[in-house]
């Protein structure tokens, strides 16, 4: 299944001087693939920035980045997912419903701390988050479906706790609603916890065991369990860490938008799997980096934001993105192919 | 050494008969049947029967396709948003005065259109998952309707247009005779063809099919393009019983067709499951659906159930096996 | 410490239907490399996984050190010091060398806990160049080659302070002068007393590196010896248990006309430059080192891989043949080398398999005849005579020789001249062996070409009427009848 060609192949290689010093442009842009995706961002911002000067002002880059915040989050949640060669498309269901759930205690509690509802959803999307690894690691099902079945259980959850009923700006008390709007250290909360979690995210990745397993695991099951590393663990830790972020992402949206409804977020999923996608997270796992989510967010945020600011009508958005999330999965493919035909040159016969 | 004689007939068995899942299926759509007889008296009443099936057989087009494409471990969950593409050209070409017959003609070319490009795709790049392709052809086809439509209504069709999704031959629905017909002419191709067999086998064991003389590539291909144009078929039925269209029709079809699959015990590693199976679990879900709707249990608790159900069906089998090495999504 | 590092008493292991291991002795001094041999399925890679705690004995006792030891899970035996390097890389290509060493028992801080990346790259690059490699630890996995992957997984080994070290199969894949590093490097660890266990088809390796040789056959122990004690024929006889004539039944058959004719076949990182020609009622051998681009030469002709250079002539014509399905209408088969794989649905009924190659034949208009596919399938079954009852019987519940037999009579279904057959008695006991020799052996003399893949030396001194070794992805010679010989074989193959 993931036995690569150079592993399996075993021809003898041995390298000619002069086939080592010329990489193919597949390795090229494998290689600067995060400064070529910066590049195109800031490409992209100067020339909405010529189409519509509003762009680059100081409110409308505040308001890009706290509308990033929430996908960024999310974000890197998935990259660990799809790290190990999952994918979970129950987040947006996990976020409507820890939101709601949230909304609900704080209109019938308006007393009670913003920090309380944000623990709350957390521990929430938590919940979700470790059923849905539970039915990925030890039940054995597909990802894919698992996470289908369980979106429709957690949406199905939403409404039955609403009861059909939206919450909306009115009902909530001021101080919940102000957790999205407010600042901390005079950045905007969203912003700020968005940055903690990449810092976190950072360090448990590269820094820890843990973070560094999920990515063996990803890269050769097989080897990882020779290796002692518990297979099952790694997979439910990374739906549960994906449900947690979801939870808490689902209090901040709520707060955010000042609404709580049973469609809240509904689709989200796909925009998240795009982010990591543009970010070069590769889809056949074992492969992706913090940096490179946070590029494929900026990106996704920037577009949704600069498209109506260059007069794209919002009805082109779906298409635009799904394009943009095409295109990257083939280029990213094409870049595979290169690379992995490079290692072939490199074999004398 | 001995030749030895091996037998060509198969004895019947009633313990390998009765073991089947598809009896389970219809152990469970009885016992739907006696809730909904309990529920309702008006139930068992062939006019309120009729109109029930007539209300969800709409997607079971898809299903039958959908059989196929999970038979071969693939998945396509781009086919809800091939009926919304497909509806809406058709709705919007009739809109700008094309004539309805053509309209409909190019509302099927338009999705087996769709469904090829999935099979070429998938075909061309086989280090990506059928997964993730046809969630990109998903947004996408999707976002082309709304690029379409924006978020208009279309419709006003010819009076005799609505016979699709509402009229009856006799006093059988139409839409009934169509399915039955589809589903016998699957059902065929699956079990009684050298397309069946070989899509087994590229379902059980892709590589020793390849080795074999199986043209693997253009059996997704041939697979994928089926998916979209009934896709297709299931968007002119829908408009038909809606009488208009919007880009967002449909959404989460892919689910339900999806569940409705698995459910008829059509493994998601492939190459194993019967047509008949997912048949008859298009009838369950439509008829567990109704009956539930008939007692206003909401719509939601049903999403919640289905979820469940879906998931049940793909545990229970995988529960009972012995555990396997983590799959590739 | 004791004399024994590593003392296995009476070791059995059982597997459904099949005894892996069947009471076995092996004892290990520190500082010494010990050969194991065997052949194919003699139970060499259960014996291992035993060792390492992949899989727990049903039977018998392991002492470490002296002492009695019992292993749950690979960890165990990892924490002990044994370590083992796979015949196939098991590598995570998508992380760091330095990653790739570490993995499972990385350096953390002692309250911070998190990963010392400076201490581990530091270890990694001092143990890659006491090992003689010259790349940087931070290179990624999957950008190195196959000797190089080889020298990280020692290097990982090295890491854990192994003191019994298991090479599964090293030098298979690597080149000669890449061997020679691997002895160099083995022996150093020898001197520094680490305990080897070697295992390998190549007598070179055994006499070059090893002191003590143990041979099992069939799951069974058949005893140790030291290597200069023991001659190279009283070995084989060990390893196969009798004289290998015996096995052979090969019928001259009579050679006829040239049927398929490659010139010149090359495929960029795999082979190139092939170029032989097979003839009516010949069986033309293959051979070499694994990995030296047999199965991918075949798989070209076959048109189940690419290839980018040459021709493929059948029959005076050139072909050029995309897919495989072309290639058995030309008259091209294939039997692979993975028949579990490649060759069969397991999930599915002999019969269903041996007609999946020629449906065309059971079928009228693409409708399958049921009555003509079961008589069919039933004939050509008990043409190779497979051991079932039913043409229903499931392909996983065979015998790996009767699963081979059943992919023969796949072959036996279509039109076809050129037969190539990729290891056909890989994983097979010895009765089926002869079996298929048989089969291989009168197809010939029905007419058919055949080419012959094979790493077994007796097998292809036993069938073949010409040879070709391939080292490296080319052929470096061709040998007749007369001229076929272990020494002469291992020269080819082997030769700087």
């Amino acid at each position: 299944m993931q036995q690569r060609g150079y592993s399996t192949a075993g021809a003898v290689i041995e390298a000619p001087a002069e086939a080592r010093t010329k990489p193919s442009l597949g390795v090229k842009i494998a290689k600067f693939r995060e400064l070529g995706l910066l590049g195109f961002i800031i490409l992209l911002s100067i020339g909405v920035q010529l189409r519509n000067p509003s762009f680059l002002t100081w409110e409308n880059v505040n308001d890009m980045m706290t509308n990033t915040a929430i996908l960024g989050i999310l974000a890197v949640g998935m990259m660990l997912v799809i790290v190990t060669r999952g994918i979970d498309l129950s987040i947006g269901a996990i976020l409507a419903l820890s939101g709601m759930i949230a909304a609900q205690t704080v209109t019938a509690y308006p007393e009670l701390p913003p920090m309380a509802a944000l623990l709350l959803g957390t521990a929430v999307g938590l919940l979700c988050g470790t059923a849905v690894g539970w039915l990925v690691s030890k039940a054995g099902i597909l990802p894919i479906i698992a996470t289908l079945g369980m979106m429709n259980v957690f949406r199905g959850f939403t409404y039955v706790t609403s009861g059909g009923k939206w919450i909306s700006a009115h009902q909530m008390p001021d101080s919940f609603k102000a957790l999205a709007t407010g600042t901390t250290l005079g950045i905007n909360n969203l912003i700020f916890i968005a940055v903690l979690i990449y810092i976190a995210a950072y360090c448990f990745v590269n820094h820890t065991r843990t973070g560094r397993r999920i990515y063996a695991v990803g890269s050769n099951p097989e080897s990882a369990a020779i290796s002692g590393i518990s297979t099952d663990k790694i997979l439910w830790l990374v739906y549960a860490i994906m449900g947690s972020l979801s939870g808490m992402a689902g209090v901040l949206w709520v707060s955010k938008f000042a609404s709580a409804q049973g469609d809240t977020a509904s689709g989200y999923e796909l925009s998240v799997i795009a982010a990591c996608v543009l970010g070069g997270v590769s889809i056949a796992g074992g492969v992706g980096k913090i940096s490179g989510v946070i590029l494929g967010s900026i990106l996704l945020g920037i577009l949704n934001n600069a498209l109506p600011l260059i007069d794209v009508s919002p009805f082109w958005q779906t298409g635009i993105q799904g394009s943009i999330i095409l295109a990257a999965v083939l280029v990213n493919a094409v870049v595979k192919r290169g690379v992995d035909r490079n290692h072939l040159m490199r074999r004398k016969i | 050494m001995q030749p030895r004689m091996i037998t060509n007939k198969l004895e019947f068995s009633f313990k390998r008969f009765f073991l089947q899942w598809e009896w389970m299926l219809v152990v469970l759509l009885l016992a739907v049947i006696v809730m909904n007889v309990n529920l309702s008296e008006y139930f068992w009443d062939y006019a309120n029967l009729r109109d029930a099936t007539m209300g969800f057989l709409d997607k079971a087009f898809i299903v039958l396709p959908m059989v196929f494409v999970i038979l071969l471990a693939d998945i396509d969950i781009s086919v809800a948003s091939i009926v919304a593409l497909s509806s809406v050209i058709m709705a919007d070409l009739y809109t700008m005065g094309v004539p309805m017959p053509l309209a409909m003609i190019i509302c099927l070319a338009v999705g087996t259109l769709c469904g090829w490009v999935n099979g070429m795709l998938i075909v061309k790049f086989k280090e990506l998952s059928s997964v993730i392709i046809t969630l990109a052809t998903m947004i996408i086809y999707r976002g082309i309707a709304y690029m379409i439509l924006e978020d208009q209504a279309a419709g006003s069709f010819p009076d005799w247009f609505s016979f699709l999704g509402w009229g009856y031959v006799g006093s059988i629905p139409f839409i009934l005779i169509a399915f039955i017909l589809f589903a016998v002419l699957f059902g065929v191709l699956l079990h009684k063809t050298v397309f069946g067999r070989q899509l087994y086998a590229i379902g059980n064991n892709g590589t020793a099919a390849r080795f074999s003389g199986v043209k693997v590539d253009r059996i997704k291909i041939i697979v994928f393009t089926l998916a979209g144009l009934m896709a297709a078929v299931t968007a002119l039925f829908l408009t038909s019983r809606m009488g208009s269209t919007r880009p967002n029709v449909a959404t989460g079809y892919e689910l339900d067709v999806i569940a409705m699959v698995v459910l008829g015990g059509i493994s998601t590693s492939g190459g194993k499951g019967r047509m008949i199976g997912a048949i008859i679990a298009v009838f369950l879900i439509g008829f567990l659906r109704y009956g539930l709707g008939l007692v206003n249990v909401q719509a939601q608790v049903l999403l919640i159930i289905i979820g469940l159900l879906l998931i049940f069906a793909v545990a229970v089998p995988q529960l009972k096996r012995a555990k396997l090495p983590a799959k590739k999504m | 410490m004791a004399e024994y590092i590593l003392e296995l008493n009476g070791i059995t292991k059982r597997f459904p239907g099949v005894k892996a291991l069947d009471n076995v002795y092996f004892k290990l001094r520190p500082g010494e490399i010990h050969a194991l041999m065997g052949e194919n399925g003699a139970g060499k890679s259960t014996f291992i996984k035993v060792i390492t705690g992949v899989h727990s004995p049903d039977g018998g006792e392991i002492f470490f050190d002296g002492k009695k030891v019992k292993f749950d899970n690979p960890t165990d035996a990892k924490k002990l010091g044994i370590a083992a390097i796979y015949q196939h890389v098991t590598c995570y290509p998508d992380l760091s060398v330095t990653e790739n060493i570490f993995m499972g028992h990385e350096k953390i801080g002692k309250r911070t806990k998190r990963i010392l990346w400076y201490d581990m790259h530091k270890e990694a690059e001092r143990l890659l160049r006491e090992l003689g490699a010259a790349f940087s630890p931070k290179t990624l996995m999957g950008a190195l080659s196959v000797a190089e992957q080889q020298i990280v997984e020692i290097a990982k080994a090295l890491s854990t302070d192994a003191k019994v070290i298991i090479m599964d199969e090293p030098t298979a894949a690597l080149s000669s002068r890449e061997s020679e590093e691997l002895y160099r490097i083995a022996e150093r660890l020898r001197d520094k007393g680490t305990a080897i266990i070697f295992i390998s088809h190549r007598f070179e390796d055994m006499y070059r590196l090893a002191g003590k040789v143990t041979v099992f056959r069939d799951s069974k122990y058949i005893g140790t010896w030291a290597v200069d004690e023991i001659t190279n024929h009283d070995l084989i006889i060990a390893m196969v248990g009798r004289e290998i004539h015996q096995l052979f039944p090969k019928k001259e058959a009579e050679i006829g006309e040239e049927l398929l004719r490659v010139e010149g076949l090359g495929r960029t990182g795999y082979f190139a430059d092939v170029s032989f020609s097979l003839k009516r009622g010949e069986i033309m051998g293959l051979t070499g080192l694994v990995g030296a681009g047999r199965s991918e030469v075949c798989q070209s002709i076959f048109g189940a891989s690419p290839y980018d250079k040459g021709g493929i002539y059948l029959k005076g014509d050139k072909v050029n043949i995309r897919d495989p399905l072309e290639a058995m209408r030309l008259g091209i088969g294939y039997l692979p080398e993975d028949r579990q794989k490649q060759g069969l649905v397991l999930q599915w009924g002999i019969g269903r398999n041996i007609t999946l190659s020629s449906l065309d034949k059971v079928s009228s208009k693409g409708a399958l005849n049921a009555a003509k596919e079961a008589e069919i399938a039933k004939r050509l079954a008990e043409k190779v005579n497979v051991k079932a009852n039913s043409i229903f019987d499931l392909a996983s519940s065979l015998s790996g020789g009767n699963q081979q037999k059943v992919v023969f009579a796949k072959l036996l279904t279509a039109d076809l001249d050129v037969l190539i057959l990729d290891e056909p008695t890989k994983g097979v006991d010895v009765g089926a062996k002869s079996a298929i020799y048989e089969i291989i052996s009168s197809l010939a003399c029905q007419g058919y070409g055949i080419l012959l893949v094979s790493s077994e030396m007796p097998e292809i001194i036993g069938m073949c009427d010409r040879v070709a070794v391939m080292r490296e992805g080319r052929i470096h010679a061709f040998l007749d009848r007369q001229s076929i010989s272990q020494e002469a074989i291992l020269q080819a193959s082997m030769a700087n």
